[in-house]
């Protein structure tokens, strides 16, 4: 089963032979490893670099730009003292918080009717829903331009609170399907002799025993709209109104100025609440991500 | 006052499939009938219907003298034990059982205090705190029965409440029900597949098959006295034996023909209720125990009969043998010191006192 | 959803033992269409209530800027004036727009390629590792997956930086010449294809681990006795067991690569001379940013045949896929 036998020739059957044979297919699969790990944590790694470099040594071509000789937080500093850079954080920690609770009482309302309480039209609208998924916001973020505008929410944060559901909700509302038809019906059954109605089943039992799937759907919406950057791009345009995945361009680079230190400060803080969710929650995490793949 | 009362109830899918055909079904207070058959008899369906789970198609449930046709599960009294448990996975042992009576809004005092005492009766007080995944089986299975017994519910309903526990812990969960009942005095309806639990359990076996009933009684009754053959095939372990025969009425006495030439006569006490049919083809209905090695042939009824075991297996209080009569697989049970091969011939005898015969069309037992 | 019909289908069919047909002793009588019935209505209504807030949004949000994004693509600029397909027909008649289409075929198909072809590599390789250290390499395999692409595209933006580029320095080391990474157009396609697959590969990875892992091991033990090489269990075991999920996966991320705007947006913003643009930037340029909102429509309508017939795929190695697993 080892990756890294490929192409080994059979060798003889001597004892002592598979052992070895094991040992130089793990050794070939850490080289393997290593080098795609690298690969994978140059950037992080060098935005961490350059984010403690002073811009003297940022602007000096001299010397190994993967080290930092004089590291210095005064990157940070700026960005968390001057600046608009605490405004554009605010803004998306607010937006993410609102996405996240409509998304989840959205979608976790729906998942319990479409998953237990069949009626008329319920398996199309879960397959619609799932359709709906896969309705990438590039298509739909100039119809939507209109939509915004008329609604008088162009250049608003809460324009995001608004339109973000649409890339959370199918989702979210797809997988808690799948947690929710996993639970054995006879749980149900057992509620309802014992006296509970609907919304208790939901409250009391659905939503307790499926826990790991509302947090792997939760950790989904907190994700997606953390990271929207389309509809920011469209919609907002004065600094105060922004979110970090739009506002750390656009308020470190003006004219031809580049701050590489500000800017790779910013981006590392901006990238730092995906990354604590994703250490300490790690196997909700993947869960979200491999659920899409079946209906539970 | 709890008394359960079938008339004449039906179930139908949609297509006209139905998966219970009109049964009526008398349940005293306090009794503890078990419903039995093989899967798919609509055994399952009619605990279902009484619970509320299903809904019926025609006829009337009443429950304690009340029909509770339109009655939604919750206001039945009922309490229902699952095959699965059914145990809410997030909650602890005692949480569990005070579920129903929190939502029942029970005061806290009481609540605790009925907890306590099925958790008592159970044996399972220091598990009380316990969640269910820190539990074995057969714990699960008192703690999902203390939750019935914490309502104090007109009606247990069981389905199937011991199919996933292994062999040994079955027998003593078995003795356990019948215990709990011996306590509580609720009365009971049991779903079982299972005819060794229907009997050791029951007051009464309602044994369904194809969403009839084919015969109500009990376990004694049933055993010695089946009213068809499937009842007669269904109940005991190993099976009933049913050999194709022919009745023959010769010189004032009753003789079945076997195939391979065997005659067996037939006891005079029955000449009155078999007469009627001599001249026609029967099924001969013997239960292995009354297949034996040739032993007591001196006494009436008792006939020998030749036999080449094929397969001998021995149980340790008797050894099972199993035969062919022109095609027919039988089984015999014979006495373990009988040396018994495969291969040699073994002289056998059956005893037909404990004869049936059945009607080869109708399946009905003579 | 679907649990309940199995269930009632597998239902063994009560035939009458009599062999009679089952006789019409259902006949619902007018009495019963009562409060159980009732019941049962209000439970529908109900759920439906339960779905309306996701109904409104799917079909506020969704379904109805869609319908309008075929509107507005047959309006003409001033959106005064129905022109019909024209827009259409206009941006299939321009170079740069013919050269889009090109573009984003290329970089979603070659981008995808690699993701899966790298992902596949990856979670074997992790599959064969001792599982205690398996869970800290695939934490670190996952880092690209989940910082959002509008930040990560800045680093790997600062990386091919035309004077600091971090990237040529290590280059410069093995003797390789500068690259202008972003300056000319190849570079650039080059470049923005990278970030995808960097960005990308992560989630095939731990897709394909998932499946590898749901491959019974008997299956391998099976195969190894009956005297499978490396190959012939890659070729006969795993590969028809994962089939499934390869197509979702690749065909999933067919749609969002090829949908994508972050990575080119910031990293290329379409240059050098329009080269690195696909749908989605030329959609944004044209429409938001040069104001010609029909036109911009029209661009992202361009998008939609295609995506239509990969979700519709999706959609499809779903189904099997569940009906695999729950047999």
């Amino acid at each position: 089963m080892s990756a890294t036998t490929a192409g080994a020739a059979p060798a003889p059957r001597r004892s002592g032979s598979l052992a070895r044979e094991r040992r130089w297919a793990l050794i070939g699969a850490y080289v393997a490893l290593a080098v795609f790990v690298v690969f994978f944590m140059l950037p992080p790694f060098h935005m961490l670099i350059t984010s403690l470099k002073g811009s003297a040594e940022i602007a000096d071509q001299t010397g190994n730009p993967w080290m930092v000789r004089s590291p210095t937080l005064e990157n940070y500093r700026d960005l968390l003292t001057a600046g608009n850079y605490l405004t554009f954080f605010w803004n998306s920690v607010m937006v993410t918080a609102c996405v996240v609770v409509i998304s989840m009482v959205v979608s976790t309302l729906a998942a319990f009717a479409l998953a237990r309480m069949r009626f008329w039209g319920s398996q199309t609208l879960a397959t619609g829903v799932f359709l709906t998924y896969l309705v990438p916001e590039t298509l739909l973020f100039i119809p939507l331009f209109q939509i915004v505008g008329s609604l008088g929410l162009i250049n608003n944060v809460w324009a995001m609170v608004l339109i973000y559901p649409t890339l959370t909700v199918p989702f979210c509302t797809w997988i808690m399907i799948g947690y929710f038809a996993s639970i054995p019906k006879e749980l149900d059954e057992a509620a309802l002799i014992d006296g509970a109605s609907h919304l208790q089943m939901l409250w009391k039992i659905f939503i307790p025993v499926a826990l790991p799937g509302i947090l792997a759907a939760m950790i989904f919406a907190f994700t997606v709209s953390w990271a929207a950057f389309i509809y920011p791009m469209a919609y907002l345009v004065s600094t105060d109104q922004m979110v970090l995945t739009v506002g750390i361009v656009s308020d470190l680079i003006r004219a031809d100025t580049f701050q590489w230190g500000k800017i790779m400060a910013g981006a590392l803080m901006a990238a730092l609440p995906p990354l604590l969710v994703y250490a300490f929650l790690m196997d909700y995490y993947i869960a979200g991500l491999t659920a899409g793949a079946t209906k539970g | 006052m709890a008394q359960v009362t079938l008339r004449k109830v039906v179930k139908a899918y949609e297509g006209d499939v139905q998966a219970v055909k009109g049964i009526d079904l008398d349940i005293a207070d306090h009794e503890f009938v078990v419903l039995v058959g093989p899967s798919g008899c609509g055994k399952s369906t009619t605990l279902r219907m009484i619970a509320g789970l299903e809904e019926i198609t025609s006829g009337e449930i009443a429950i304690g003298g009340e029909v509770v046709n339109d009655v939604p599960p919750r206001d039945r009294d009922i309490a229902m034990v699952f095959q699965n448990y059914a145990l809410y996975p997030h909650m602890s042992v005692f949480d569990n059982m005070a579920f129903g009576l929190k939502l029942r809004h029970f005061d806290k005092a009481e609540i605790k205090r009925r907890v306590d005492e099925a958790a008592r009766i159970l044996d399972i007080v220091p598990l009380l705190a316990r969640k269910p995944k820190a539990l074995s089986g057969g714990q699960r299975q008192r703690v999902a029965m203390g939750r019935a017994i914490v309502r104090n519910p007109k009606v247990f309903l069981f389905d199937e409440p011991l199919s996933n526990l292994d062999a040994k812990l079955r027998v003593q969960m078995r003795t356990e029900i019948k215990k709990v009942h011996q306590t509580v005095r609720t009365t009971t309806i049991y779903v079982t597949h299972d005819q060794v639990e229907a009997m050791t359990l029951a007051d009464r076996v309602v044994v369904m098959n194809h969403g009839v009933i084919e015969q109500v009684g009990p376990p004694q009754e049933l055993y010695h006295c089946p009213a068809t053959r499937f009842v007669a095939g269904f109940i005991g372990s190993p099976g009933m034996n049913f050999i194709p025969a022919r009745l023959e009425n010769g010189a004032g006495a009753l003789r079945l023909h076997l195939p391979g030439d065997i005659v067996l006569p037939v006891p005079a006490d029955r000449t009155g209720r078999y007469g009627a049919h001599a001249g026609r083809p029967v099924l001969l209905g013997l239960r292995p125990e009354h297949l034996t090695e040739s032993r007591n042939t001196d006494r009436p009824n008792v006939a020998p009969f030749p036999a080449t075991p094929e397969v001998v297996e021995p149980m340790g209080m008797e050894t099972l043998v199993h035969f062919r009569i022109d095609g027919a697989e039988i089984c015999g049970r014979i006495d373990p010191a009988v040396p018994a091969e495969p291969g040699r011939p073994l002289p056998m005898a059956a005893d037909l006192n404990h004869m049936h015969l059945i009607e080869t069309e109708s399946g009905r037992v003579l | 959803m679907s649990e309940r019909d199995a269930a009632i289908a597998a239902r063994p069919l009560p035939v009458g033992p009599s062999g009679l047909p089952a006789a019409p002793a259902a006949q619902p009588t007018a009495r019963r269409a009562s409060r159980l019935q009732r019941i049962a209505r209000r439970n529908s209504t109900i759920a439906f209530l339960m779905t309306l807030p996701l109904i409104l949004l799917i079909g506020g949000l969704v379904v109805y800027p869609f319908c309008y994004a075929v509107y507005l693509a047959m309006l003409n600029k001033r959106m005064t004036r129905f022109v019909g397909l024209d827009n259409f027909t206009f941006l299939l008649g321009r170079e740069t727009f013919q050269n889009v289409i090109w573009q984003s075929v290329v970089f979603a198909v070659s981008a995808v390629l690699l993701k899966a072809l790298i992902g596949f590599i990856l979670a074997h390789v992790l599959h064969a590792l001792p599982s205690r250290g398996q869970r800290a390499w695939r934490g670190m395999l996952l880092v690209p997956w989940v910082i959002p692409p509008a930040i990560s595209t800045l680093a790997w933006w600062w990386l091919f930086d035309p004077s600091y580029s971090a990237v040529n320095w290590l280059l410069a080391g093995f003797g390789a010449g500068p690259i202008p990474w972003l300056g000319e157009a190849g570079w650039a396609r080059f470049a923005v294809i990278l970030v995808n697959v960097w960005y990308g590969a992560p989630f095939f990875m731990i897709m394909y681990l998932a499946a590898l892992k749901s491959v019974p091991d008997q299956l391998y033990e099976a195969a190894a006795i009956d005297g499978a090489s490396f190959w012939q269990k890659l070729r006969y075991v795993t590969l028809p067991m994962m089939r499934n999920i390869i197509s979702i996966t690749v065909l999933f991320s067919l749609i969002v690569t090829f949908a994508n705007f972050d990575i080119v947006r910031i990293l290329t913003n379409g240059g050098p001379q329009d080269t690195t643009h696909v749908f989605a930037t030329y959609a944004f340029q044209v429409g938001i940013q040069s104001g010609d909102i029909p036109l911009g429509a029209s661009v992202s309508l361009f998008m939609f045949p295609l995506l239509a017939v990969f979700a519709v795929f999706v959609l499809r190695g779903i189904n099997r896929r569940s009906k695999e697993i729950g047999a």
